[in-house]
């Protein structure tokens, strides 16, 4: 099914006695899948674009690239540097924003700008009843009523089927420097903490292979100011650093083997990855100053067991892709979702 | 505006209600002498009053889930409060509720400057979040314009911003983790040091929901490291529509100032007056401010006063020193106090595309006109929150009623041109009736349907948020 309106939407839905499976361009493939495909594609475009307000709105199944380039010649950007998981997971097809925003997918830039849902402010979306549904709006303050936009952010399309979604832009950076720091693993979280915690509004804080990398961004006087300060202070060098290749995860990609995404608290970081290594973990990448782990470890290992506080999502890989959680949470959820879709209609096990 | 009838049998049970309350409670956290609780029946709304049934003060959250599980099996509403400072009537009780006050929870429970954050018991203030770590060079970010005195919990309650937003982001965006007691008295705990759920957003959700979905207790907030300075600007114009056009050539520009304020002539007049803060007699100000070293202040305001320059301003004032900087933001910060000394008045909180600033105010303009009543403006220029501050007398029969009229039409044409009812201050019973506005019957619907989720028999805060006729059948 390809609607081409929002209310063919609500009718499809509406009518629909069956599992439905929500597709954007299928390019973030994460959970199990059940049921007819439902595609997104044909409500595409831009319903809203104002640089002058920071300001866009565009349907649910706009392809990410049409979006980027848009702002791109405007000299903006989405803030939270969503990332493609192509090559990771192997997928095609092209990525849509409403995919971004059902993933909550967020790149190296969540530690300064927020993540998908922090520059979220407004959606519509089809619940499981067929009812077309608003949230928030096009102003970036908005507390009126309760904030359906960040409950929709990252809820893989068990709560409704988004059909449009608008954000708050910033201005693109003229300028944009790494400060390349050789040390070991153990000592990075160290680093990136001294960075986090310097004046220098560091915008990515990443670190794998021997090599901790931290970015700022800017103006130009202030970027080479900043860069300059960060270097001297944790003595390092501005170098190269391809924060593409870190945002994509692209060492993971082509390689044999399941992909965590995994969150903790920063200073967990390390430790965390010992204790994962323990349990089969090849190869670790951090990121988020090292509160967010990616893993590469051997198809089928019992990855999660070895973290002890924040989540584990398995990206690419057979297996319960999100963790369990705990008792009241996991109850709350179940009867949100009752209520949002209480056919269980819309990806019913995505999320397990 | 109008309460539901309070519950007669309630009323009745006053006695043995209160009895209950103190079985669970320590004797001084549970006030019911008429002459104490008259300090609750009212928050910064306070053209509504009402005396509640009793007030509760747990110190812990094991006592705030004791005090609400009793509520519970007692049929009991509570009406939670932080500091009583909401502009919403988000605190303001019924006669047959328990105000239920977050006063006593006040202390820092963890800082961690490595991983960049606070947990504090939600009752404590938010400039108090500051000072707890600004010696190590760290502050909380939101800042609404109360902070001295605002709790972090009514911040939650009401997702609260403040002038520094537009780069900082408002509540929801530096909140972390909260513990959270529901009206059954279940203590739950969401979010925590690390970023982002794995599963649905509850922390996303509870933020903003005015206290009707549980009571938070305990928050984990992040904490940013100070910049090395900050500077503003003030630009003053002789039209609302030229600031209006500068400020959209600045954020254009690709200049991101931490805050963009805008004040109209009777707003800079009544300042002035009032603070002898040096403001120009002009028909619209501007305060810009931008933080970095000094290096970076410098190119940052060059390219603002660059860019303002091409306005024709007639005044452009960088501060050359604290002092003046100090001085700068004087008269802005004490505006609505200033404006209180001319008159009463009642503040909105609309927010608008920015892009439909002049045609706002010239609406505004024009239901000034037509009301007869006074507006200033103050405004969050760069993320378009307006507080008009509609002036009226509340000593002249009719005067109040006529104000409230004013200021829903206003809020409406804030929708109409785009936005919305509230950009920081919440709906509260203020502009409960005016949801049907903004939304539809599906929207209201999904959202009390949220609430049914949290608080089944709805006594949590139930008459606030949604207009009483849609959330009739449920608060019954």
């Amino acid at each position: 099914m390809t609607p081409t309106s929002e209310a063919e939407l609500g009718e499809m839905i509406a009518s629909a006695d069956a599992p439905l499976e929500i597709i954007g361009g299928g390019t973030r493939q994460i959970g199990r899948v059940e049921g007819a495909s439902l595609h997104t594609s044909g409500l595409s475009g831009i319903n809203l674009y104002e640089p002058e307000a920071l300001t866009l709105v565009a349907q649910a199944g706009t392809p990410l690239a049409e979006i980027e380039a848009m702002l791109t010649e405007n000299n903006q950007r989405l803030p939270f540097e969503p990332y493609d998981l192509r090559a990771l997971q192997g997928t095609t097809g092209t990525p849509t924003i409403g995919g971004v925003v059902a993933t909550n997918a967020s790149g190296p830039r969540r530690i300064q700008a927020g993540a998908c849902r922090d520059s979220l402010i407004g959606v519509r979306f089809v619940d499981g009843l067929g009812r077309i549904i608003k949230n928030g709006g096009r102003v970036m303050k908005n507390v009126t009523g309760y904030d359906l936009v960040k409950l929709l952010a990252g809820s893989h399309g068990t709560l409704g089927v988004l059909t449009e979604v608008s954000f708050k832009l910033l201005p693109a950076p003229q300028a944009t420097a790494t400060v390349l720091v050789q040390e070991a693993e153990a000592t990075s979280a160290a680093t990136m903490a001294k960075a986090m915690a310097s004046p220098f509004d560091v915008s990515g804080a990443a670190h794998a292979g021997g090599v901790t990398a931290l970015r700022v961004e800017g103006l130009e006087g202030s970027v080479a100011y900043r860069g300059k300060a960060l270097a001297s202070l944790l003595g390092g060098e501005v170098g190269p650093f391809d924060w593409v290749a870190q945002r994509d995860v692209q060492a993971f990609a082509g390689r044999e083997g399941d992909v965590w995404r995994i969150s903790v608290k920063p200073s967990d970081g390390p430790a965390t990855a010992q204790a994962l290594r323990k349990l089969g973990a090849q190869e670790v990448i951090f990121d988020w100053a090292g509160g967010l782990l990616w893993v590469l470890v051997a198809k089928g290992s019992p990855l999660r067991q070895g973290v002890k506080s924040g989540h584990a999502t398995l990206i690419r890989g057979a297996g319960l892709a999100f963790p369990p959680e705990p008792a009241a949470i996991a109850a709350l959820s179940a009867a949100l979702r009752q209520k949002f879709d209480p056919r269980g209609l819309l990806n019913p096990k995505r999320m397990g | 505006m109008q309460m539901p009838k309070p519950n007669a049998d309630i009323l009745a049970r006053k006695a043995e209600i209160v009895a209950r309350l103190r079985q669970v409670l320590p004797a001084s956290a549970v006030i019911d002498d008429p002459f104490e609780t008259k300090a609750y029946e009212c928050d910064a709304l306070s053209a509504y009053r009402c005396p509640p049934l009793a007030v509760v003060l747990p110190a812990s959250t094991v006592e705030t889930a004791a005090v609400l599980k009793a509520c519970h099996e007692m049929g009991v509403p509570v009406v939670p409060r932080g500091s009583g400072t909401s502009l919403a009537g988000g605190a303001l009780p019924t006669e047959d509720s328990v105000i239920l006050g977050v006063a006593r929870l006040t202390q820092v429970l963890e800082t961690d400057y490595k991983n960049r954050f606070i947990t504090v018991q939600a009752g404590r203030t938010n400039l108090s979040v500051t000072g707890a770590v600004e010696t190590n060079g760290f502050f909380y970010a939101p800042d609404p314009s109360s902070q001295l005195a605002c709790a972090i919990a009514g911040n939650i309650a009401m997702n609260s911003g403040g002038a520094h937003c537009l780069k900082y982001g408002v509540t929801t965006n530096n909140l972390l983790g909260v513990k959270m007691v529901t009206m059954a008295g279940e203590i739950i705990e969401i979010g925590g040091a690390h970023l982002d759920a794995a599963g649905y957003d509850l922390l996303g959700l509870i933020c903003g929901s005015e206290g009707q979905l549980g009571v938070v207790t305990e928050a984990t907030l992040r904490i940013l490291a100070k910049p090395e300075g900050a500077r503003p600007v003030l630009i003053g114009f002789d039209s609302n529509e030229v600031a209006g056009a500068c400020v959209s050539d600045i954020i254009r520009a690709g200049v991101l100032p931490v805050a963009i304020e805008f004040m109209d002539r009777p707003v800079i007049r009544a300042a002035e007056k009032f603070t002898h803060a040096g403001y120009p007699d002009v028909e619209a100000l501007l305060i810009i401010e931008v933080e970095g070293s000094e290096a970076e202040i410098a190119e940052q305001l060059g390219k603002i006063t660059e860019i303002a320059k091409r306005h024709n301003p007639v005044e452009l004032r960088e501060s050359q020193s604290a002092e003046e900087s100090a001085n700068i933001w004087k008269g802005r910060k004490a505006a609505f106090g200033a404006m209180g000394q001319i008159n009463d008045y009642m503040c909105l909180d609309g927010t608008i595309p920015v892009s439909k600033l002049p045609e706002t105010l010239r609406g505004i303009t024009a239901l000034s006109k037509q009301y007869g009543l006074d507006v200033g403006n103050v405004f969050h220029a760069g993320d378009g929150n307006m507080h008009p501050l509609i002036l009226y007398d509340a000593n002249k029969p009719g005067d109040l009623e006529k104000c409230e009229d004013m200021g829903a039409d206003i809020l409406k044409l804030c929708v109409e041109v785009g936005g919305c009812l509230t950009g920081e201050h919440g709906v509260g019973v203020e502009k409960r009736e005016l949801m049907h506005a903004q939304f539809g019957t599906d929207d209201l619907d999904i959202q009390m349907a949220i609430k049914d989720v949290f608080d089944p028999k709805w006594l949590l805060n139930p008459a606030k948020v949604f207009p009483l006729d849609a959330s009739e059948g449920r608060r019954q």
